[in-house]
């Protein structure tokens, strides 16, 4: 049945890989489309990013963070258990040419964002460089599958134990000094490391696409939650996007608007878990050591 | 008092009857129903006040043409489960028209007893005899035809797909409803909130196509999820219905409008309503109550968001551009949002939302006169130059209108829309794809139930004689 969960397992420190039977979604998904599903009868909708889907089996896969309430509720549901609800594929998918170097950059969920972008940039006979970021080592996920598509991945992380010590933004500057021309770049993940790498592209005029992540609800264009400030346009991110030029977003207005229910989110956290140990939530991004911002 | 028997006079001396409603006060604190509906008496009493006029101009008053004379009769009669269906020869939804037609406008204002008496109150009585049969469980399943052996799609559940549905899968063909949200019923279950149309009737209305034999399939966006040209060609339909409604949310294009704390009224109402962010933490999607809420428009939308602002514990101001008698809302719905403490605002207009961190903090207006007659034939909202004010409020709510969402439409090459990006069709609801047919919001813009219902009729009959190979109703043969 649509929506039945075939795999629901830690792959790090919490994130998630969930693979969901989605025959219709699957046939259909392309790189940068997404879904959105409901973890329950009182739940959310909540978008998450395809990460890859196999027709001929009728599956997909997305890689979770947890995050809040929606999510700790996905992470609770087993193998033949199934979500509440599932539709998909959402948003434009993202433009896949040939450009000549392309550069995928990742951090938290996005490491399982940029695979179908891997293989799709590559089908059209780009050379890919994957940048994957983490807090730590043992943090990153999905490099394997990634290094199958891409001509060659760089992991950075915040302290140094592997790779490059930094961030996204910090290794494109290392790709630079290297001499290496990027003709385009693309990054999937937390806000923050959106927005730094745009910066870091802007100067030499790479252009960058970011998939926004904006609040949403029902993903068809209906409702405007999602809206977006772009080269001074507001756009809606799950039908004009979810991929926008990353140096025309207005971050400011993106940041402000994904804290727009901090505190309903704290609290519902809260409601949930109080008969746990009423842990209250970091609101920064788990995976890579962003602060909250 | 036996019906056959009053005068002409006597009927008009009958007073209109008043339905007993839940008091302002304690309603504005709740989400259930406002008004209880007519008593089995009242509504008797109520369909004697019917003079049975030859000429009908109720009749005509209404635009799908409800048998409403005859329905009126059988309630002064008693035979409430008969009068319901005699509605529904005409209208699938008599629940839900009951409660949200204009009747004020349609049916009533025709009545020849409106200007002297105030017209019958059809909307009440029809409200009742569904209401009626529904409660005592006399919903009859009618005889269906035998099967055609014709598969129809309709892409989306809102009132116009379901009366397609409703009226196709009775004349025999097999019916499949494909819609975009997870629970079916358009409009009526996102945008009308629970206090004015409860979900359990459009649930009801729903189930009832089920027993018809309808299938619906949820969280089916087609254009995305599927083509139109997958439903032909691999899922084998013999037509396809387009119903997707105006589901495009306006905004003002003002400064601030990008702010935390200002909503469409398509967002704050689906939050509320499908979601169920009144009940948050219960149900999780958050809808934070304000303070003092600024609703801006003057539709049923407009109402609905500031009633449903004012449960949730705001001060709630309406901000319209033109005066009191232009209100395009439901009179019925004005009245309610007054006896419950909401403020108008008229002749003002929003020029820029101002904030603090990203989050809205007040409302500039400009003070508007009336000026000359528009296309509408509305005399024209025009700005007293220099009357600016403001308005303090923590969240902003925009009624101002829907246009067409283009998701499906811009899928279809060879669908011809209009400059609005509507779909264009004949009077048969016939599109430019051949056997695509269309109707409601989507071709009309933003209107009301009762006329993408009647849109979604006059499709059904002509998809109907199409798949059966006749005549198409209105040439000369049908
Ligand atoms: C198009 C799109 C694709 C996405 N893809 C993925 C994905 O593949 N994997 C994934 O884990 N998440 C993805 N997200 C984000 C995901 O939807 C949120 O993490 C989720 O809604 C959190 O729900 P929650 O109830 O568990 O947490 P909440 O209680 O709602 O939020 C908890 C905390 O999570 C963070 N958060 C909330 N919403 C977002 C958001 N939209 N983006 C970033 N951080 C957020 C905030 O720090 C917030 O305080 C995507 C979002 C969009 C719009
Ligand atoms: C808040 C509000 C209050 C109103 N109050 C009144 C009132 O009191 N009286 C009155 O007469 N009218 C009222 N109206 C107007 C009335 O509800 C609409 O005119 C009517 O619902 C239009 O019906 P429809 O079938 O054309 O479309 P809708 O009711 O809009 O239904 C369309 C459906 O199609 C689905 N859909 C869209 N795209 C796709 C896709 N690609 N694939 C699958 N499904 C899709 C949508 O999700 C939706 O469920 C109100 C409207 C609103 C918003
Ligand atoms: S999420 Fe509602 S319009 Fe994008």
């Amino acid at each position: 049945m649509k929506g039945t969960i075939v795999i629901n397992e830690q792959v790090v420190p919490n994130v998630r890989r969930l693979v969901l039977e989605a025959p219709a979604i699957a046939r259909h998904a392309k790189p940068g489309q997404f879904v959105i599903l409901i973890p329950d009868a009182e739940g959310e909708r909540i978008p998450f990013t395809l990460s890859d889907w196999d027709a001929s089996e009728g599956t997909i896969t997305i890689f979770y963070l947890e995050a809040g309430v929606s999510t700790m509720k996905l992470s609770r549901l087993k193998p033949g258990e199934a979500v509440y609800t599932l539709v998909g594929p959402l948003g434009k998918p993202t433009e896949i040419e040939k450009v000549g170097t392309v550069l995928l950059g990742g951090g938290c969920y996005g490491l399982g964002g940029i695979y179908p972008l891997a293989r799709a940039f590559k089908e059209q006979g780009n050379k890919v460089i994957a940048l994957l970021e983490a807090r730590t080592s043992y943090l990153i996920y999905n490099e394997d599958k990634i290094g199958e598509e891409a001509d060659e991945v760089i992991i950075a992380t915040a302290d140094g134990s592997r790779g490059v010590r930094g961030h996204v933004w910090e290794a494109i500057k290392i790709l630079e000094e290297r001499g290496e021309k990027i003709d385009h770049a693309h990054f999937v993940g937390c806000t923050y490391m959106m927005m730094t790498s745009s910066r870091a592209t802007e100067p030499a005029g790479i252009p960058t696409i970011v998939s926004l992540n904006s609040l949403m609800v029902d993903g068809t264009g209906m409702c405007g939650c999602c809206r977006v400030l772009v080269g001074g346009e507001t756009k809606f991110a799950c039908v004009d996007g979810p991929d926008f030029n990353g140096h025309l977003v207005d971050w400011d207005n993106v940041f402000a608007r994904a804290g727009a229910y901090v505190g309903e989110e704290n609290l519902a956290y809260q409601f949930h878990q109080s008969r746990a140990d009423g842990a209250i939530k970091d609101d920064g991004c788990k995976n890579c050591g962003k602060e909250a911002i | 008092m036996g019906g056959k028997t009053l005068t002409a006079k006597e009927r008009m001396a009958i007073p209109r009857a008043k339905m007993p409603e839940q008091n302002p006060a304690a309603r504005a604190a709740n989400f259930e129903e406002v008004p209880f509906g007519l008593t089995a008496e009242q509504a008797m009493l109520e369909a004697q006040r019917c003079i049975s006029c030859r000429n009908m101009p109720c009749v005509a008053g209404c635009p799908v043409g409800v048998h409403i004379p005859e329905f009126i009769a059988l309630v002064a009669e008693g035979k409430f489960a008969e009068a319901a269906r005699e509605i529904k020869e005409t209208n699938v939804l008599p629940a839900v028209c009951g409660r949200v037609c204009p009747q004020e406008i349609q049916c009533e204002e025709a009545c020849t007893l409106w200007k002297r008496f105030g017209g019958v109150s059809i909307g009440a009585l029809e409200r009742f005899v569904a209401d009626y049969e529904r409660n005592n469980n006399l919903v009859k399943i009618p005889k269906k035809d035998s099967s055609t052996g014709k598969k129809v799609a309709v892409i989306g559940s809102g009132p116009s797909g379901l009366t397609v549905a409703g009226d196709l899968v009775l004349k025999g063909h097999e019916v499949t409803v494909y819609e975009a949200l997870h629970e079916a019923g358009g409009v009526l279950i996102y945008g009308i909130p629970e206090f004015r149309l409860p979900k359990e009737i459009v649930k009801a209305e729903v189930g009832y196509m089920e027993s018809l034999g309808v299938k619906f399939v949820m969280n089916v966006v087609v254009g995305l999820t599927m083509t139109i040209d997958e439903l032909f060609d691999e899922l084998g339909y013999d037509a396809v219905y387009i119903g997707v409604g105006a589901g495009l949310p306006r905004f003002m294009r003002i400064d601030g409008e990008d702010m935390n704390g200002v909503f469409s009224a398509n967002e704050y109402l689906t939050r509320s309503n499908l979601m169920k962010g009144y009940l948050f933490p219960e149900y999780d999607s958050p809808l934070p109550p304000g303070r003092r809420v600024c609703v801006v428009g003057g539709g049923n939308v407009a109402m609905d968001s500031a009633r449903t602002a004012k449960r949730l514990g705001a001060d709630v101001t309406i901000v319209y551009r033109r005066a009191r008698e232009q209100l395009p809302a439901r009179s019925a719905e004005v009245h309610h949002a007054e006896e419950e403490g909401i403020e108008f605002k008229l002749l003002s207009n929003p020029v820029r939302l101002f904030g603090e961190n990203g989050r809205v903090t007040g409302m500039e207006c400009i003070r508007m006169e009336l000026g000359e007659p528009d296309d509408s034939g509305r005399r024209r909202p025009i700005p007293i130059e220099g009357a600016f004010f403001k308005i303090e409020c923590d969240q902003v709510i925009m009624a101002i209108g829907s246009g067409a969402n283009p998701v499906l439409t811009k899928t279809m090459k060879d669908l011809e829309l209009n400059r609005w990006g509507y779909i264009e069709v004949d009077e048969n609801n016939r599109t430019s794809m051949p056997m695509v047919w269309a109707g409601g919001d989507i071709v009309t813009g933003a209107a009301t139930v009762i006329l993408a219902m009647g849109a979604g009729r006059i499709a059904a009959n002509s998809m109907h004689a199409e798949l059966m190979g006749l005549p198409q109703p209105g040439t000369e043969e049908s």
